[in-house]
């Protein structure tokens, strides 16, 4: 036990990020026409809108929300004066309605996915593979919310942050900050873990790209390349 | 390097900046450009075209990159036409832009495909059989014969080899030969301009073992009647380019956008020439946008339209200020001042035979064929004459004796003395009396005769009867009811009488008002008079496909030669219908009926044999009484059915049979010699007693059932089928929507009527093809073609003037095989299997008196018929000729692939010259090379590939080497008596050759196969070498003929162009309101034009074309009856009727007018077809709700230029005539789960 744990979340961490950063990079590297993110608009369009923004909104809300409230150290927010318990309640609560948008949007993507024909005809495994894995993410993380509500003094909330600093810090000993973590937790960490392992194999990496759009902000407006 | 790395060099990136910061020269990574560089680097361009019938003929780059076929564009390198003419390029339409797509289709058949249960019974029988012993053992018991049968069109095709499937096919025919006759194996395939090599590769073995091949353009019922009864030639039109040296064109029924895509452009810039264009169509057809002024006459009534132009223009141009050019050119071109014998009948003098020569005192000196010259008055001397060039100088000439050939042409000469004459028009200032002749009308609201008085001449006969004749020129006129001053009823004192044929009795039937039909024709006569016959019409099918098409061309004809028109330069007749111009035609005969190695071929008119074999006549309702004249004998005749005027054809001569002899012709062939005389003799004595009788009397007998059939390059079953459930019931013998009982049809009284219907008659049904067309599906064998893009071949058109290859781009895909080498590996495995089986065996052929053949001199007056016992049985003369072939069975192989000795031997030729090519034998074996392989082709020209055959085809035709050109015009200038050869001396020394033609297309050489010349001077136009080159047409009176007097012309009052209406094919009435389903139910003539998606240069199954219009069956109909029966645009309606029923999505539209239903052509029951509710079965095509009635007149032969001729003269299978019931589809049922069968294993 000690030992899985040891590896699910000490390891395993390390495996699924190189997987992620050196997947893509393979991707992008040899894949150049794969490289999207294989809408399907043009065959149906549906309630495509509708599922789609919802989707977007409370996914990149999820993924800023995690990344600021795992990564930013503990020190920063005492020096603002964040209380460990306002931070969990205001993590369930954003957590909680991003999380309600990224689900109804889901499931209006897959509803609309697998009700058509024609979609169904161009749905490949791993697409089906994906919008699971990421339903089961998102209902064991908004199941957490119910666990978190047990216990509000945040203090179960600092060993998962630790444990995230650890992990990205390279500092060892990361995995014995959550060894007592509810298990809704760990799948959940498990779950969102392997989802950056099937990220290079997917349309999901047209986040990548959807981030180096930002640079259009800056560029300027024609290019031109020379021989 | 890496995109990656690219990416990431940020500090690098920008090298400078430009307007301000707003622009940025990066230096970033560009080998994606090179994805576009390649998008146009190909590993090769091929030149080809679409062989799908379409007349463009155009020229392709096709290109192949990394193996594949990518696409195709329009290739723009055609020889240039004449100063200030435009070219003929580019040529090319979207549908033939979208071909590529279909060479990887999901359609396209990539193996051998069997017939599920044939191919279980044939490994089960093969455990324990031979071949031919299995093929019996699974076709002539009647169980398991019903068991693949019974299923054919309903799948449970498996994929087969192509040792097994030519080994069923060939134990089959060679079992049919030996069993029943070789004449019980036919072969369909059409147009073989579309790719000559194919066509004959099929026709080839056909030929070599015996078997028939149909005919299609009478069949398509593109075959106009009218042209041979006319000219004595068979749909001979100008090139498109002439449309630009006309200066008045109008364009009757034939949607020159839609249709002839590629040559449109020349109906757009004659206007910017000033030309004006009327256009005449019942529906707003896309031609119609082109025209000046828009004639829209209801449908199948343009006859009585075109009757009205013809009145206006003989009361004004012939009668009151006649035109000098018109007179004379009627006088010297036209039958107008040819006698008519007058024959009283009730009181009244009705037109007759022509007068001939040999009815006159001393035969007017003509010792040769006096029965079949004409006469005419010299105005000069007032003298009868026999002019020249009538169809009696056509033959025998050299071998009567009497010193004088070369008489045959269009000097105005006595033919008898040589003088020169003046033939008198009219003897309106001449004549002996006024008498009154009566005119068949069949427009119901006048009298049935209408007698009007003419001018005739007293004359007494050799035998001392006193007899009166007219001219054609008065008789005509009187026919369209213009009076020459003499009087009488039934003339029209102005053009607002009601009189037949002026322009306001004209409104009563078509609705287009008088003035604009007046304001036509004078426009279209005075821009002829003043151009010499610049008037030029170009017609299509929509007019061609009605019961009595031959009334409206020939009313549309009448016009054309009134005015001087025909042969002239920007004028005349252009009918365009389909590729109908094989250019090198008498290169391409030699190899396609293997008259290289036997002759005669057997060919046989489509439409006859599918009436017959799909049991149409079991339910024919057209009773003669309703088509005949009133001075008609209908004692004699109203007792026929149309199969008993067929049959009676048939064994007159006048038709070719299919099957021929109830009996087995090579059994006859050995009791003949048993009984120690020669076959003709023997043949006729056994005809005459009934020992033998025609398979024509009996066509339910099984032994006169056609047994194995080959379909190739066509798709009869879902495109050209007339009566396509009568084919599936009684051909096939599977599943079909028939709801016509025969029991109210009309009995035939000389043809046997079994109650019993023969039904599943085919044995054997070959389908070739590239796609599982509706054909496939029916058939029992499917062989994979190559497309046209995978096979070498030759295609040309009327449209233009080259000759134009199909190339092998890429090699034919999957399995599939070139036609030319599907039908050499069956010949092979025949040669195996039925070499053995059959061995030498002589074959009786029976051949109908041809025309442009002696035999066309066929009997000259009445006919008689030898079975009724009014004549003796003359093979070649009273019946049809018997001739006696030799058939080795083993060498069938050796034959197919080498050229023969009969050329060497008898020449080649045809349209009544011939001339010696042993030349071109040697020229044609230096480039082939020879057989060395010992047998019956060794030292004889190779015929290997596609090329070689192409090749052939080139050597031997006039069209493309100069030298036989020459020799085919000086063969000519023997009968004519004037030097012909200058016409293509100038390229005595141009060869054409297959590469050549792969390099540019290229014009061909002129030659006397066709009536046009196509030189630096004049763009090809028909009849030109007629007019200035006084070649004579080839009719009885070697003239264009306005009158038709043989005895069943006249019977069915059709002696002169009348208007008929259309006829009623009464199947409308017993299905309205049968099986209500609770929507209304509209009644609509039923016209079935080409598409625009589909067909003409590829099918309507092609996606792309799909995704253009509505993905399915569509029909269209006006917005007026749609509102009344509450449909609306895109319902599925049902369209239905006694003959089948079909299903399709409607179009409502302000195209159509009211009364008429529009179905577009050739959409398959492949794509989208639900099921219909009156049959419970899927519905049908097309076809469905059709059925070909036949035409007596249409029999006619031996007679000059009604006699028989493969794709000239026969019946056609007319559709236009239909109505449907049309009604909203109340359930739209997709019948989509498994195959419902009852306990033999037959579908529900």
């Amino acid at each position: 036990m000690t030992y899985l744990h040891q590896f699910v979340f000490g390891i395993y961490p390390y495996i699924a990020l190189a997987i992620f950063l050196f997947g893509s990079l393979a991707r992008f590297e040899r894949e150049q026409y794969t490289w999207k993110s294989d809408s399907s608009q043009l065959l149906h369009r549906g309630r495509l809108r509708l599922g789609n923004i919802l989707f977007h909104v409370g996914i990149l809300g999820l993924f800023f929300g995690h990344a600021a409230g795992l990564l930013t150290p503990v020190a920063v927010w005492d020096a603002l004066g964040v209380t460990h318990s306002f931070k969990q309640m205001v993590a369930m609560l954003a957590g909680g309605v991003m999380g309600g948008i990224c689900l109804t949007g889901l499931c209006i993507l897959l509803h609309r996915r697998l009700s058509d024909a024609r979609l169904r005809a161009v749905t490949r495994p791993g697409d089906k593979v994906l919008l699971l894995w990421i339903l089961i993410t998102l209902l064991l993380g908004l199941s957490t919310i119910f666990v978190s509500a047990q216990h509000r003094d945040g203090h179960e909330m600092v060993l998962l942050m630790s444990w995230a600093q650890h992990i990205v810090t390279f500092r060892a000993g990361a995995a014995d900050f959550i060894s007592s973590a509810h298990w809704l937790f760990k799948a959940h960490l498990f779950m969102g873990m392997t989802l950056f392992v099937i990220f290079p194999f997917t349309r999901l990496v047209h986040v990548w790209s959807g981030f180096a759009s930002v640079t259009y902000i800056g560029r300027a407006w024609q290019l031109v390349r020379p021989r | 390097m890496s995109h990656f790395l690219d990416r990431l060099k940020f500090l690098s990136r920008v090298q400078s900046t430009f307007a301000d910061g707003h622009g940025a020269v990066v230096n970033e990574d560009r080998r994606w450009e090179n994805g576009y560089r390649s998008r146009w680097q190909h590993d090769k361009i091929v030149r080809s075209t679409h062989g799908v019938n379409c007349t463009g003929s155009c020229s392709w780059k096709v290109y192949v990159k990394n193996g594949l076929i990518t696409w195709e564009t329009q290739q723009t390198d055609y020889p240039r036409t004449r100063p200030d003419l435009p070219n003929h390029e580019p040529r090319g339409c979207p549908r033939g832009a979208s071909y590529s797509w279909y060479v990887y289709s999901a359609q396209r058949v990539k193996y051998p495909m069997i017939r599920g249960r044939l191919m279980e019974m044939w490994r089960d029988a093969r455990l324990t059989m031979d071949p031919i012993a299995a093929w019996e053992h699974i076709s002539q018991n009647p169980e398991r014969a019903r068991r693949y049968k019974s299923v054919r069109g309903q799948g449970g095709f498996v994929r087969a080899d192509w040792e097994t499937a030519t080994e069923i096919i060939a134990a089959a025919n060679a079992y049919t030969i030996k069993q029943y006759g070789p004449d019980r194996v036919v072969g369909f395939s059409p147009i073989p301009a579309m790719s000559m090599v194919s066509y004959a590769a099929g026709a080839r073995y056909l030929s070599l073992i015996g078997g028939a091949c149909l005919s299609f353009y009478d069949w398509y019922c593109d075959l106009p009647p009218a042209s041979p009864q006319i000219w004595g030639e068979q749909t001979d039109v100008p090139e498109s380019a002439d449309w630009y040296n006309s200066t008045y064109l109008m364009v009757w029924g034939s949607n020159v956008p839609m249709t002839r895509t590629p040559d449109a452009h020349f109906y757009t810039e004659v206007r910017y020439k000033g030309t004006k264009t009327v256009a005449v169509s019942s529906d707003f057809g896309e031609m119609v946008k082109f025209g000046d002024i828009w004639l829209a006459p209801k449908q199948g009534t343009d006859a009585a339209l075109a009757l009205a132009m013809g009145h206006v223009v003989l009361t004004e141009f012939h009668r009151d200020n006649p035109s000098t050019y018109f007179t004379s050119y009627v006088k010297q071109y036209t039958d107008m001042p040819m006698l008519v014998q007058l024959r009283e009948q009730d009181g009244v003098y009705v037109p007759d035979h022509f007068l001939r020569a040999a009815q006159l005192p001393a035969a007017l000196g003509e010792a040769n064929n006096a029965d079949w010259k004409t006469v005419a008055i010299d105005a000069a001397t007032g003298e009868l004459v026999a002019p020249n060039g009538t169809i009696g100088f056509r033959w025998g000439e050299d071998k009567a004796g009497t010193g004088k050939v070369g008489r045959w042409n269009l000097e105005s000469r006595d033919g008898g003395s040589g003088r020169e004459i003046d033939p008198l028009l009219s003897l309106k200032d001449a004549h002996d009396e006024i008498v009154g002749v009566g005119f068949s009308y069949f427009g119901a609201e006048h009298d049935e005769l209408l007698v009007r008085n003419v001018a005739a001449r007293r004359i007494t006969l050799a035998r001392g009867e006193s007899v009166l004749v007219a001219t054609v020129h008065d008789l005509q006129l009187a026919n369209y009811g213009v009076d020459q001053g003499l009087g009488g009823g039934n003339v029209a004192t102005s053009y607002s009488d009601d009189t037949p044929y002026t322009p306001a009795w004209q409104q009563k039937h078509t609705g287009v008002k008088p003035e604009l039909v007046v304001q036509v024709a004078r426009e279209f006569a005075q821009n002829a008079h003043d151009t010499h016959g610049k008037s030029m019409v170009i017609v299509g099918a929509a007019l061609n496909h009605w019961y009595h098409m031959d009334m409206t061309y020939r009313g549309i004809i009448n016009l054309l030669m009134m005015c001087g028109c025909v042969g002239q330069s920007g004028g005349g007749w252009a009918h365009y219908v389909g590729q109908e111009k094989l250019r090198p035609q008498f290169g391409w005969a030699p190899l396609a009926f293997a008259l290289d190695w036997v002759r005669p071929p057997r060919q046989m008119n489509g439409t006859s044999f599918f009436y017959a074999h799909t049991s149409q006549w079991r339910h024919e309702k057209l009773h003669v009484d309703e088509i005949l004249a009133p001075t008609a004998d209908k004692s004699r005749l109203s007792k026929m059915a149309m199969i008993d005027f067929n049959a009676k054809a048939e064994r007159m001569g006048w038709l070719p049979s299919a099957p021929q002899l109830q009996t087995n012709p090579l059994d006859v062939c050995d009791a003949a010699a048993a009984a120690g005389q020669d076959v003709p003799t023997y043949l006729a004595k056994q005809l005459k007693s009934g020992g033998v009788q025609m398979s024509c009397d009996d066509p339910d007998h099984p032994n006169n059932f056609p047994r194995n059939m080959f379909v190739w390059r066509s798709n009869i079953l879902g495109s050209s089928g007339k009566g396509h459930e009568y084919f599936l019931k009684y051909l096939l013998g599977t599943q079909n929507a028939l709801f016509d009982d025969p029991n109210d049809a009309i009995r035939p009284s000389e043809v046997t009527w079994r109650e019993e219907a023969a039904e599943g008659k085919l044995d054997l049904l070959t389908v070739l093809d590239f796609r599982m067309s509706t054909t496939c599906l029916y058939g029992d064998i499917v062989l994979p073609t190559a497309t046209w893009y995978e096979k070498d071949d030759l295609n040309t058109s009327d449209m233009h003037p080259f000759i134009h290859p199909l190339s092998e781009a890429v090699q034919p895909l999957w399995e599939s095989k070139t036609d030319w080498e599907i039908y050499k590996l069956i010949a092979k495995k025949f040669s195996e299997i039925g070499g053995p089986y059959l061995g030498t065996r002589r074959d009786v052929v029976l051949q109908p008196l041809m025309h442009d053949t002696p035999g066309e001199l066929g009997q000259p007056m009445t006919p008689l018929d030898w079975k009724k016992g009014e004549c003796e049985l003359i093979p070649g003369k009273t019946a049809p000729s018997m001739m006696v072939v030799e058939r080795n069975y083993a060498d069938v192989y050796k034959k197919f692939t080498s050229v023969g000795p009969l050329l060497d031997k008898l020449g080649n030729g045809g349209k009544g010259i011939n001339w010696d090519t042993q030349h071109e034998v040697h020229e044609l074996a230096g480039f082939t090379k020879t057989v060395t392989e010992p047998g019956v082709s060794q030292g004889r020209p190779r015929l290997d590939t596609a090329i070689d055959a192409a090749e052939m085809i080139l050597t031997f035709a006039p069209e493309t080497n100069g030298h036989v050109a020459v020799k085919a015009w000086d063969a000519l200038s023997k009968i004519t008596g004037r030097d012909h050869t200058h016409l293509a001396v100038g390229r005595e020394h141009d060869k054409i050759r297959f590469r050549d033609v792969q390099a540019q297309p290229r014009k061909i050489i002129s030659a006397p196969t066709w009536s046009g010349l196509e030189s630096e001077e004049v763009s090809y136009n028909a009849g030109y070498t007629n007019v200035h080159e006084l070649i004579p047409w080839r009719t009885l009176t070697g003239r264009q003929q306005f009158y038709q007097d043989h005895r069943w012309m006249l019977d069915f009052g059709e002696g002169f162009c009348v208007y008929k209406p259309a006829i009623d094919t009464k199947t409308v009435a017993p299905m309205l309101g049968k099986a209500p389903n609770g929507n209304h139910e509209l009644v609509l003539n039923w016209i079935t034009p080409h598409q625009k998606w589909g067909i003409h240069s590829t099918y309507s199954d092609n996606l792309r074309m799909l995704t253009l219009s509505r993905g399915g069956p569509h029909v269209w109909i006006s917005e007026a009856e749609a509102k009344q029966a509450g449909i609306v645009d895109n319902d599925w309606v049902e369209v239905f009727n006694s003959n089948g029923t079909l299903t399709a999505r409607v179009v409502v539209s302000q195209r159509v007018p009211q009364g008429m239903c529009l179905m577009y052509h050739a959409q398959e029951k492949i794509v989208n077809v639900p099921g219909a509710e009156m049959s419970g079965k899927r519905g049908g095509i097309h076809n469905s709700v059709t059925r070909a009635v036949l035409k007596p007149t249409h029999m006619i032969g031996g007679y000059a230029q009604q006699a028989y001729g493969f794709n000239y003269y026969g019946t056609v299978g007319s559709n236009r005539d239909e109505f449907v019931v049309l009604r909203k589809m109340k359930k739209v049922d997709w019948l989509e789960g498994p195959r419902v069968e009852d306990e033999e294993g037959v579908a529900k």
